[in-house]
């Protein structure tokens, strides 16, 4: 009986069509936000159950944060515009290493012209937004395949981004500042005089992100250009007849994605892990990445925090149960249970429910309204 | 029945011809289409209805022939160009978008009038509020002329086949557009389905003052409905005329009978 | 001269391993003609078989088998794990998914993909195993006209025959056979085929069983070369970019889009990696079929796709 709508009555389209009409979900939401905000924070920095050391917060709640963003940028293209992409990791590469590279100064010699173009190192806040601005560019530019080609041969398409700047990130030496190693050191994290080191802070840097993105994210994708892309998605031709154009559509859905995905992926490279390799940003990302939003839910962002959120924790989960039980497994079966769980988990959820779990809740939030009546 | 005020012609068909590899869909066709009139194009299947429609769209470009469109005339154009000059239509399987709710199916039919740029629609805030709100109005009207209120935010795949098509009426008549393409509104609906998408075929004509052409089989809804008929078979226009003479024509007797040629 | 003969070298080492290309990429062929299923798992499958055969190889022979009897039992019984797997993948994953669109049907094949290696692994073991079935000496041929002749490798010439072998057997089953034409059929339309009564479930499984087989040829070869790892599932991606540039549905462009990409890829690491960076063979294909998706969408051997509404 707690969750109704029955006598919130709205008196305008406005009302209607807010994130969330109903008044229970706000009331939730705004629980949960607080919760994020300040009751993580508090309990953390009195380290108080469950945050009696830094695991917690390290190890599961800041990739969790910036994975998520990620699958919101796929969830654009993938669950909003209908392309599929198996090339997420290299947009997080190129915003990770253009942020890299902003950040630490840019030096272009043009010894055939006679000069240089230098840019002195910027601060790290614009590194990372102009991080996500080339991750967009270059989104845009292996988008513009999908203007001819559709479905499958896209895959291979976003496949070529994947592999070729996994090679370019790991074999020209100007990307990582001709580091010996190939592996390269975030400049130090600077907020307009705020220095973030403690993992309460870089939590809360990433929460900052990820709450504006999201938010930003939804209204597009409730908004006139949302429709466009569900529109390309649905019925490419259709859309086209009602004077949708799928270039600006496709190419839109491209670089908004690709912008989120490579904001998320200077994140990853700055804030979670510090100093990296392009092996960080290889096509296993890439999968996980679509795993995630199709577990989630295509189409849905809130999807995209519930399919991060899963495939975080399933190998902890599978960890921590057997060892519970007195049967610990090896790192490497637990590697391979995990690629069936997922593997099965992918095949059921597109048989049963190609919505993912953000529907399963929809659902139970449907039946909920109507309970104890069956309809 | 009311008679279209004005003679002016809309669009103006010449000599068409369209073939698919060795498969003449349509050979030489042309006719007109006045303003303010309900036209119906009829012919046994096969006949190249929809390939006309196919091409007065854009979707196909002919391979010879001209289409002139508000004294405009041009040989092809693209599908988009076609719903920007005026040109909305639905589709003979429904062509509605299946993951969206029946509301945001006829919001997109608005998607030409929307001005509003990217970031204003991530902020969703002042103008592109307001615009959304706007066009929301608009969107309510029609959902209240189709009276399909209460399943405004159904998605449309849960629909029944006759609601799906009203939907689809609506995406068409969002656009506000001056030459509305039907093509077989009323296929699969039974008779109280296919007198309420009469009525709002008639009433869309009447009140919005819509050009419509459309294809239909059903002979009592098409005399019923339109001002004048064109029909085809074998993508060959046989016969054109009101309503009353295609009745008589003998050639259509014999097409619709399947007498040897 | 010098140049010529190492060119020559170059290419002819290109167009066999691109030979290997063509093998992984029959298998996608054959599924994507039956069914319309684009099957990322192909590579997966190439992984099961190789693990399921030298396993057990390696088992037989410490039982004290004769090497030609464990080969045979071998083989054998890598053909019933494949033949289980496309059962397995018909019964539960393709068989509930009919009628959905190509893009939910890739997706689901990116989750089997993980099933496959998961539990091949699982069950097999997950360390590179050395298979011994070919010889993998070389030839030195022309050792007259060019100093130091031109390598061949031995390996390389039986991956053709194979290769060679495995299409004309194709050809044979799509042409001649009764279920070869109920195959095409469900192609066109299964709906169609269904209503004349093909058993389509039993298609598909005939489909998958002979795309899993096609992998376990592809699997003596690449295994012989390379050992049987994990990471043969990423040289089988390659597979993909190959059917790209030859065609989705076109038995002799898998063939052809072999030979292109594998003699592409290697001409281009010898002659232009000293100029921007080797490995360039990583991503070569893949960038040369994205050029090929731009100009010819349906690639060089496929058919036009006309749309309709």
């Amino acid at each position: 009986m707690l969750y109704r709508e029955a006598g919130q009555f709205k008196t305008t389209y406005a009302e209607d069509m807010a994130i969330f009409p109903i008044r229970q979900d706000r009331i939730a939401l705004g629980i949960l936000l607080g919760i994020a905000f300040v009751g993580v924070p508090l309990l953390a920095t009195f380290h108080i159950w469950p945050f009696n050391s830094e695991y917690l917060l390290w190890a599961i709640l800041l990739p969790f944060l910036i994975l998520a963003l990620a699958a919101i940028g796929v969830n654009v293209l993938v669950g909003y515009c209908g392309q599929i992409s198996l090339g997420s990791g290299a947009f997080m590469a190129i915003g990770a290493y253009s942020a890299y590279k902003l950040g630490t100064g840019v030096h272009i010699p043009l010894a055939w012209f006679g000069f240089a173009i230098s840019i002195p190192p910027l601060p790290v806040l614009p590194s990372i937004l102009l991080g996500g601005l080339m991750a967009a560019i270059a989104g845009i530019l292996f988008g513009i395949p999908s203007l001819r080609i559709k479905g499958l041969y896209l895959a291979v398409a976003t496949l070529a981004a994947q592999f070729f700047f996994d090679w370019v990130f790991l074999r020209v030496p100007w990307f990582t500042n001709y580091a010996p190693s190939g592996s390269v050191n975030a400049p130090r994290l600077d907020f307009f005089g705020l220095a973030v080191n403690t993992p309460i802070e870089r939590y809360l840097l990433c929460l900052i992100f990820i709450t504006v993105f999201a938010v930003l994210a939804k209204n597009l994708v409730r908004g006139n250009l949302g429709r466009q892309w569900m529109a390309i998605r649905d019925m490419d031709i259709a859309a086209e007849l009602i004077g949708i154009r799928p270039l600006y559509a496709k190419l839109t859905a491209f670089a908004v994605s690709s912008f989120i995905i490579g904001v998320a992926g200077a994140l990853w490279a700055f804030v979670y892990l510090g100093s990296w390799e392009p092996l960080a940003f290889s096509i296993d990302r890439s999968l996980q990445l679509l795993f995630m939003v199709i577990i989630g839910g295509l189409g849905s962002i809130m999807g995209s925090f519930v399919g991060a959120a899963f495939i975080l924790i399933l190998p902890i989960l599978l960890n921590l149960i057997p060892t519970q039980l007195g049967v610990p497994l090896s790192t490497e079966t637990i590697t391979h249970l995990e690629f069936i769980i997922f593997g099965s988990l992918i095949c059921y959820l597109l048989i049963k429910e190609p919505h993912g779990f953000a529907r399963l809740i929809s659902i139970g939030k449907e039946k909920l309204r109507l309970w104890p009546f069956p309809y | 029945m009311r008679m279209p005020d004005t003679s002016e012609i809309l669009l103006l068909v010449q000599g068409v011809s369209l073939a698919f590899g060795g498969v003449k869909a349509l050979r030489d066709v042309s006719f007109d289409i006045r303003k303010g009139e309900i036209r119906a194009i009829i012919g046994p299947n096969g006949a190249g209805k929809t390939s006309m429609l196919n091409v007065i769209n854009g979707f196909y470009h002919p391979n010879h022939g001209a289409i002139t469109f508000k004294g405009q005339t041009r040989a092809q154009m693209q599908p988009f160009e076609a719903s920007r000059g005026g040109i909305a239509r639905t589709f003979q399987n429904v062509a509605l978008f299946r993951g969206m709710s029946a509301l945001d199916n006829i919001m997109a039919g608005r998607t030409l009038r929307m001005r509003r740029g990217l970031f204003l629609q991530m902020l969703r805030y002042g103008p592109a509020l307001a615009e959304e709100i706007e066009h929301r109005h608009r969107v309510e009207e029609i959902i209240d002329f189709l009276e399909i209120e209460a399943i405004r935010k159904v998605p449309v795949a849960r629909l029944p086949y006759g609601l799906q098509k009203r939907v689809e009426l609506g995406r068409a008549l969002a656009m506000e557009p001056d030459l509305l393409l039907l093509d077989e509104p009323m296929a699969g609906m039974n008779l109280e389905e296919k007198e309420d998408m009469s009525r709002f075929i008639v009433d869309v004509n009447n009140h919005y003052g819509t050009t419509i052409a459309l294809i239909e089989h059903d002979m009592a809804v098409v005399m019923d409905l339109s001002h004048r008929v064109a029909v085809l078979d074998h993508g060959v226009k046989i016969a054109d005329g009101t309503p009353d003479e295609v009745k008589k024509n003998q050639g259509v007797i014999d097409a619709y009978l399947g007498v040897a040629h | 001269m010098i140049a010529l003969g190492q060119f020559l070298e170059v290419l002819i080492g290109g167009l066999m391993s691109g030979v290997l290309y063509s093998l992984v990429a029959l298998g996608f062929v054959l599924i994507f003609k039956a069914s319309g299923v684009f099957n990322f798992a192909q590579g997966a499958m190439v992984l099961l078989a190789g693990l399921a055969l030298v396993r057990s190889l390696d088992l037989l022979v410490a039982w004290g088998f004769p090497l030609w009897a464990a080969i045979i039992l071998g083989i054998g019984f890598a053909a019933v794990i494949m033949a289980i797997t496309a059962w397995l993948i018909e019964r539960f994953v393709i068989g509930p998914l009919v009628n959905q669109d190509a893009l939910t049907l890739f997706m689901s094949t990116i989750g089997v993909t993980f099933i496959l290696e998961g539990a091949a692994q699982m069950i097999f073991g997950s360390d590179a195993y050395p298979l011994r079935l070919f010889p993998t000496d070389a030839w030195f041929l022309f050792e007259n006209l060019f100093p130091g002749g031109i390598l061949l490798n031995k390996l390389d010439v039986w991956g053709g025959f194979i290769a060679g072998i495995l299409v004309a057997g194709l050809a044979i089953f799509f042409e001649r056979t009764k279920t070869g034409r109920a195959l095409r059929a469900v192609a066109d339309d299964h709906l169609a085929a269904q209503s004349v009564g093909i058993p389509i479930s039993w298609i598909w499984f005939v489909v998958w069983l002979a795309a899993g087989l096609v992998a376990l040829v592809a699997a003596t070869v690449w295994g012989t070369k390379l050992g049987v790892q994990f990471s043969i599932t990423f040289l089988a991606l390659k597979a993909l970019p190959v059917l790209i540039i030859g065609g989705l549905t076109s038995i002799p462009g898998a063939i052809v889009g072999g030979f292109i990409v594998g003699a592409g890829e290697k001409i281009a690491e010898v002659f232009l990696g000293s100029y921007i960076g080797g490995g360039i063979e990583y991503w070569f294909a893949y960038v040369l079929a994205l050029a090929v998706l731009l100009v010819r969408p349906q690639g060089l051997f496929g058919e036009r796709i006309i749309e309709r509404i």
